[in-house]
């Protein structure tokens, strides 16, 4: 009996686990529970999502018209208020037919932060270019020479008062807080006490607590009759302030390094502040990149707070803007959601430059 | 035979590591005391040469300042101190509320980012992203304005079954009237629970000699309801409640918040939840992933894995972060001055303005804040003592 051969039935192809559809079957469609999840969430949205459209982009207002704008009001945004007053909500009560100034002023500082964060300018070389274009800033900010007309620096206001505060906050914090930080680990127990107590002073209080002692009391600690710039007493202010959490955040990355370490560097004859900036440190910041960068992010949001001690930089002159004008004044949510973008671009930018950032430094790390 | 150790040299010699400390030590004491006593020095001849008073004698002073709202009863004929307490308890108030809510809110995101569901994980990424990176300041600016400039006027407020309304004046909630059914009834529940607590040691002892499982979270909560369910019971069981109804100018009746208070809370609670998300998402992650497949090779559930095996450890990473948020949101609070609700700061600012006494009153904010600080800190760092990890 000759056995004829049989195949047997083909097996199923394989579920596909790669593309669209298998990428939902597993995160949207998972099991009942998130179905139900996927399907609730889209109803919402199919209910929310055209309103606001409605509101924020087809029945909203964009050329600078006050008519259109009232004729609107309940149905859609009133761009328009960006368009009118931009000049004023960016830069300030800054003389009108000075504003290049700021503008230049802003970008260089702008391109030199571009330049500093980009690997292939890490060279010794930065450091003069850092002050050469400070000093820059300020002289096309206050004027008086170069034939510039001078500008006092109440007039100051807008986004170069914050990129200003906020730069010169943090490159003035982070050398400061090294060494707190290194103190607050020293052996010598004045020179600890010091350190632990101006760290814990500092950030048990508010930062508008501390705006307020340099609004109101640098003027009674100087010598009778000499008062600093306001502009001077809140860069110091915010510089104290911003110098103690940044200490914690290095002093974390001082403990993470080993023992050995230091032990080693003694062996080999290398003083204290060899060991420290040659061994210690170069590990320690390596560490704590996340950590400085959240600082620095919380800097730049926090400059946002010096408006309650009357210097106008973005919140401020928002304000300055809308305040005083009846027509336009209630269109101050727009106004808000405008700078609220503008924030958000600056410290989403530097939440994204953390992460390479970290992946730059850790590069010795991984094999 | 052991050696005698060398004799120590005991030169004040350059070459002494111990001398040069001391040197360094006793010049950078020299150094901060010339400094504070060159700052202590210009402030009181400033004083002088300007005529500003100093001095806490202002404190007995009459304040002369209205605040509009308070936990305790206050009228402007009382005296400076009694109008810096009700800013206390104004801060403490909206602290308080703000660490409950921003906690569950929080959580609830940090969770979120590790669903199944793709749409729940970008939601909750997206609100972490978008409410971190703006300014506090700014978001209680806006939900400022949003309170007093896009709800309705008082006279047509949004309104929840005529029990809840939404309005200019702020939003305002039926309370129960107080009676003796509401008093027995807060008795019974505080009576219930150290009744409870020795319960559930009772029951932690037992499980521990007789591995038998019993309740030691729902039984417990049972027994103080119960408590308090007899009390009210005990008292006739009122069941009288205080509506809000709307006036021509205020709402009447029920218990209400101020749109201050809801901006300063909403705005500080939004934040906040975005920074503990990323506590909480932080620190589940931080749980080797070989626990939870161990979990599951147990038999748990996703629940229980989460709630038995990954919350404990997780939490241990959890605490001391969670601790600077919090810290976080009550110095947050003082921004509080810029929408007007009256804080601390605020009311400090008050009676700066009113006093000149700028030292006093500068000083009074950062020592509040200084105290609120140390003793968050101190219950916080207790906590994480209990759940720290246990070993030899």
């Amino acid at each position: 009996m000759a056995s004829v051969f049989q195949p047997i039935p083909p097996r199923p192809a394989p579920v596909r686990t790669t593309g669209y559809v298998a990428w939902a079957r597993a995160n949207l469609f998972g099991d009942w529970r998130s179905t139900t999840t996927t399907i609730v969430l889209a109803l919402v949205a199919l209910w929310l999502l055209p309103g606001m459209a409605q509101w924020a982009i087809f029945q909203a207002v964009f050329h600078p018209s006050l008519e259109s704008c009232q004729a609107a009001r309940g149905t859609g945004a009133c761009w328009a208020v960006v368009a009118e007053k931009y000049r004023y909500i960016i830069l300030g009560r800054y003389p009108y037919d000075e504003q290049w100034r700021p503008v230049v002023a802003t970008l260089l500082l702008m391109g030199l932060l571009g330049v500093s964060c980009t690997r292939r300018f890490w060279r010794p070389w930065l450091v003069p270019l850092w002050i050469a274009v400070l000093a820059g800033y300020f002289v096309l900010m206050a004027g008086g020479v170069l034939g510039l007309s001078k500008v006092t620096t109440d007039l100051w206001g807008g986004l170069p008062l914050t990129i200003m505060l906020a730069t010169l906050g943090i490159v003035l914090a982070f050398p400061l807080a090294v060494l707190v930080a290194l103190g607050r680990r020293s052996k010598l127990p004045a020179i600890r006490t010091m350190c632990i107590v101006y760290v814990e002073l500092v950030r048990g209080v508010p930062l508008i607590s501390v705006l307020f002692m340099a609004s109101f009391l640098f003027p009674l600690f100087m010598p009778v009759g000499k008062s600093p710039d306001v502009l001077l007493r809140v860069l110091v202010g915010i510089t104290l302030f911003a110098a103690a959490y940044l200490a914690e955040s290095v002093r974390g990355g001082l403990q993470a390094v080993p023992k050995g370490q230091v032990e080693a560097a003694a062996t080999l004859g290398l003083t204290y502040w060899q060991t420290q900036r040659k061994i210690v440190l170069p590990q320690a910041l390596a560490m704590v990149v996340p950590a400085v960068m959240n600082n620095f992010i919380a800097i730049f949001k926090d400059t946002s707070l010096v408006t309650i001690v009357s210097l106008y930089e973005l919140t401020g002159s928002l304000g300055l803007a809308l305040n005083a004008d009846a027509d336009w004044r209630p269109y101050k949510l727009e106004g808000y959601f405008f700078i609220a973008a503008i924030y958000f671009a600056f410290c989403f930018a530097m939440s994204r430059y953390s992460l390479w950032i970290e992946k730059q430094v850790s590069v010795s790390r991984t094999r | 035979m052991t050696g005698r150790p060398p004799p120590r040299r005991r030169g004040w010699s350059w070459r002494s590591q111990a001398f040069r400390g001391l040197v360094y030590q006793v010049l950078a004491a020299a150094v901060i005391g010339l400094a504070l006593w060159f700052l202590a020095h210009n402030t009181v001849e400033n004083m002088r040469a300007r005529g500003i008073q100093s001095g806490f004698g202002f404190l007995l002073q009459p304040a002369g300042f209205d605040i509009g709202e308070s936990v305790i009863p206050y009228d402007a004929l009382e005296q400076n101190w009694k109008a810096f307490l009700v800013g206390v308890l104004n801060t403490l108030r909206v602290a308080v509320v703000g660490i409950v809510m921003a906690t569950l809110l929080g959580t609830l995101l940090g969770i979120g980012r590790f669903s199944r569901n793709a749409i729940v994980r970008g939601l909750c990424y997206g609100y972490v992203e978008l409410f971190r990176n703006i300014p506090v300041l700014l978001q209680l600016l806006v939900w400022y304005l949003f309170f007093t400039d896009v709800l309705p006027p008082i006279s047509e407020p949004l309104s929840v079954g005529g029990a809840f309304f939404l309005s200019k004046a702020g939003f305002s909630f039926p309370v129960p009237v107080w009676g003796l059914g509401q008093a027995l009834a807060a008795a019974g529940a505080a009576l219930c629970v150290p009744i409870a607590w020795a319960y559930r040691r009772w029951a932690i002892r037992q499980f521990e000699l007789t591995a038998k499982a019993r309740s030691t979270f729902w039984a417990p909560i049972a027994i103080v309801i119960a408590g308090s369910f007899a009390g009210w019971i005990a008292g006739g069981a009122p069941t009288a409640w205080n509506y809000p109804v709307a006036g021509a100018f205020t709402m009447e009746g029920g218990a209400s918040a101020t749109p201050e208070f809801l901006g300063v809370l909403l705005g500080l609670v939004l934040y906040t939840a975005a920074f503990i998300a990323e506590v909480v998402r932080a620190g589940i992650a931080s749980v080797a992933h070989g626990q939870v497949e161990a979990a599951g090779s147990l038999g748990l559930s996703r629940g229980q894995t989460m709630r038995l095996v990954i919350l404990p450890q997780a939490l241990r990473v959890i605490i001391p972060p969670m601790t600077s948020q919090y810290l976080n949101l009550t110095k947050n609070s003082s921004l509080a001055v810029a929408i007007g609700y009256p804080d601390v700061v605020s009311i400090a600012t008050t009676a700066l303005n009113n006093t000149g006494r700028a030292v006093e009153c500068i000083a009074i904010i950062m020592l509040v804040y200084l105290i609120t600080s140390l003793s968050t800190a101190g219950f916080m760092n207790w906590y994480n003592a209990r759940a720290a990890i246990k070993e030899r």
